[in-house]
């Protein structure tokens, strides 16, 4: 292990799925076998150059990809007028908020949908928090031609309207999650449920890069083309890497997908931005590693915001995206490691964050990246102003204007 | 020879299926759950299942979701559960008890304290959802060092390739998951019920029991023409649910209903081969 780390932070999972101690397959007997399947899968896929070239084509042509890397200019120029003389950072932002459905989760999903074609699967689940993965996985579904049933807590339901619809539109049901406390991870259970019910015909697109193994390196795999876009595109731009990179962190998919290229390039930084809600101190946040414990849920061993008794606890964040109480397998492993540094924001942060992104770049964000620009701007202040700081800006901020405008009062 | 064992010995010899019924601890009170648990016995439990109440049991159907939150709200925990079964023990030295749950409580207290206080309270057995045998180091091993049973879960996906693996480590019982579903789902056919536990007891040479989705004295009797053991769960958390619905204050009507439909199904079970 310790040459493992000494010699690449790229080389996880082992064949046991494990990074470290974090990862595995705690899943009922009754899904190994489907979990297995997909391993070989996807081990086939990997190495198969037609899997590659179909999968490259919808990213290009389908999902718009590659997405820019963009200059912040004129938000640069903002940091630079509060920070010390010949302080503040180039910022720059991937922007796979251009993507089709307005997120970084399609990358998944195109390459998950190709794969449960290859498996001859004919029936689609997901589970969805603020409905980016739901819109994500209906949106691949209606054109490939598969009915697709995404399960949502209850709750969420009610706070996304805008997502419903949008998942209806594109033909998929909707099954409200009333079980448990009726919001993410229940709709979890619940897509597990469906799964256990219907192994025969059925593949479960998880949305972030957590769950049995294979899934947390599989879609970290899908995942990764944003760090190997933004690692070429920063080449071409500045002729060298970022001195900082960073991303937000619910499950961490997209910042699995980002850091990943860069884990062993050791003069690049990494720091990965959980929500913190309402304060990390009290009961009401979703920062799994810098407030939880490492636990096992939804197959996997991983940092879990839980009390005393192993009871798994409700996340809190403004942001529906990062509103988990787990997060990635691997993010946990390089947290202990120390390869990444996660830090973590409050609802009022992202929101003032939110904000300024507006107002500065012309880019309404969403609020799970604005937890990420609230600490790039902080990180940004104390670097020099010949030095880059990457950030991924993960997603856009159309389906957040209503919660955004109840947390400042206005009417919409 | 360990209770389990014991008791599956002596059911062989009386030529009977043995009738084990799951409750969930803590389910609707720590009170009448342990009153309840001691009368099982008496009214015709051989082993007893007792669940372990978790906030996301991803195999189970609406109606131990349910029973498991009706606990947490109660306020049980894996140690009152442990205290249940000490006091148990107090006075019934010879009907096994395996906890059935899953990983993260264990987990969390730590898998070295829990068994030690698994045997020191009379535990017998364990059924943990979320290990499968790639999992088997983290408590199915050390268990069966400490004298536990790990009874594994093989479903009808469990095919000819695996299932060596799945019985591997397998002790005490194979518990046969008739259904690819979760609890309370719809019943396996009779035949594909009696061509498992042939197959599983060709595999192992330990006794085969059968769960998930008996509900009825006569599908617990068809099951235990060929079954060593039927196993009921969601059938009797529904009658606990909803004489609980019509009594939210009298628990002893509870316990009551509870026992007479264990009573009910165990002589379903205890006469199928008469």
């Amino acid at each position: 292990m310790a040459d493992l780390q000494q010699n690449s932070y790229r080389t996880g999972p082992d064949t046991e799925g494990r990074f470290g101690i974090f990862g595995g397959r705690f899943v009922a007997e009754t899904l190994m076998p489907l979990i297995l399947d997909l391993e070989k899968e996807y081990e086939a896929a990997k190495s198969d150059p037609a899997f590659a070239r179909e999968l490259d084509y919808y990213l290009k042509h389908y999902v718009g990809r590659p997405s820019p890397l963009y200059f912040a200019e004129r938000l640069t120029d903002h940091v630079r007028r509060q920070a010390a003389a010949g302080h503040g950072a180039k910022i720059y932002f991937k922007r796979d908020e251009l993507n089709h459905t307005g997120a970084h989760k399609i990358n998944n999903c195109v390459g998950q949908i190709l794969l449960a074609r290859r498996m001859g699967k004919t029936r689609i689940i997901a589970e969805t928090g603020a409905g980016q993965h739901g819109v994500a996985t209906a949106t691949v579904c209606a054109r490939f031609g598969l009915p697709c049933v995404v399960y949502m807590g209850a709750t969420d339901v009610e706070r996304q309207k805008p997502n419903v619809f949008r998942m209806k539109l594109l033909g998929a049901e909707i099954v409200p999650v009333t079980s448990g406390t009726g919001t993410l991870k229940d709709a979890m259970n619940d897509a597990l449920r469906d799964w256990v019910t219907n192994v025969a015909d059925t593949f479960y697109i998880i949305g972030t890069a957590a769950g049995p193994h294979p899934y947390p390196a599989l879609v970290r795999d899908f995942q990764s083309v944003i760090g190997t876009e933004a690692k070429a595109q920063m080449q071409e731009a500045e002729g060298r890497l970022p001195d900082v990179i960073m991303a937000c962190i619910g499950g961490g998919s997209n910042a699995i997908g980002l850091f990943h290229p860069f884990l062993d390039d050791r003069d690049v930084e990494i720091i990965g931005v959980e929500a913190a809600g309402h304060g990390v101190t009290t009961d009401k946040h979703a920062a799994s590693l810098t407030g939880g414990k490492p636990g096992v849920l939804h197959g996997n061993r991983t940092y879990l915001l839980q009390d005393a008794h192993g009871q798994i606890a409700d996340a809190h964040s403004i942001s529906a995206g990062l509103d988990y109480p787990g997060i990635g397998p691997e993010h946990s492993w390089l947290h202990e490691t120390g390869r990444v540094k996660y830090v973590s924001a409050t609802d009022d942060e992202a929101l003032k964050a939110f904000q300024l992104c507006c107002a500065q770049e012309g880019i309404i964000p969403a609020l799970e990246p604005s937890h990420a620009l609230a600490r790039a701007i902080d990180k940004a202040l104390e670097m020099r102003e010949d030095q880059i700081l990457l950030l991924n800006m993960c997603g856009r901020g159309d389906k957040d204007i209503f919660t955004v405008a109840d947390a400042l009062g206005a009417d919409v | 020879m360990s209770r389990i064992a014991t008791r599956f010995a002596q059911l062989k010899t009386e030529n009977r299926a043995a009738f084990i019924p799951f409750l969930m601890a803590g389910d609707p009170d720590y009170d009448s759950s342990l009153k309840l648990l001691k009368e099982l016995p008496s009214a015709g439990a051989d082993l007893i299942e007792l669940g372990v109440c978790f906030t996301d049991p991803m195999a189970d159907g609406a109606t131990i979701q349910v029973a498991g939150q009706r606990a947490l709200a109660s306020g049980q925990t894996l140690s009152r559960t442990l205290e249940m079964v000490t006091e148990f023990r107090k006075g019934d030295q010879d009907t096994p008890i395996i906890l059935m749950g899953y990983y993260n409580p264990i987990y969390a207290m730590g898998v070295e304290t829990f068994l030690a206080e698994a045997v020191k309270a009379g535990v017998d057995g364990l059924i943990i959802v979320d290990l499968p045998p790639e999992e088997d180091s983290e408590l199915c091993l050390p268990a069966r060092q400490k004298g536990i049973d790990f009874i594994r879960l093989a479903t009808p996906t469990t095919d000819d390739e695996r299932l060596p693996q799945v019985i591997k480590n397998t002790s005490g019982f194979v518990y046969y998951v008739s259904v690819a579903g979760i609890t309370g789902g719809a019943s396996g056919a009779a035949t594909s019920v009696a061509d498992a536990v042939t197959r599983l007891r060709a595999a192992s040479n330990l006794p085969v029991a059968v769960g998930f989705g008996v509900k009825t004295p006569e599908k617990a009797r068809e099951v235990a023409q060929t079954a060593d053991a039927v196993v009921v769960g969601s059938a009797l958390i529904e009658e606990l649910a909803k004489t609980l619905d019509n009594n939210p204050e009298n628990r002893d009507k509870v316990t009551l209903a509870v026992r007479e439909k264990t009573r009910l199904l165990a002589q379903a079970v205890h006469t199928a081969r008469d």
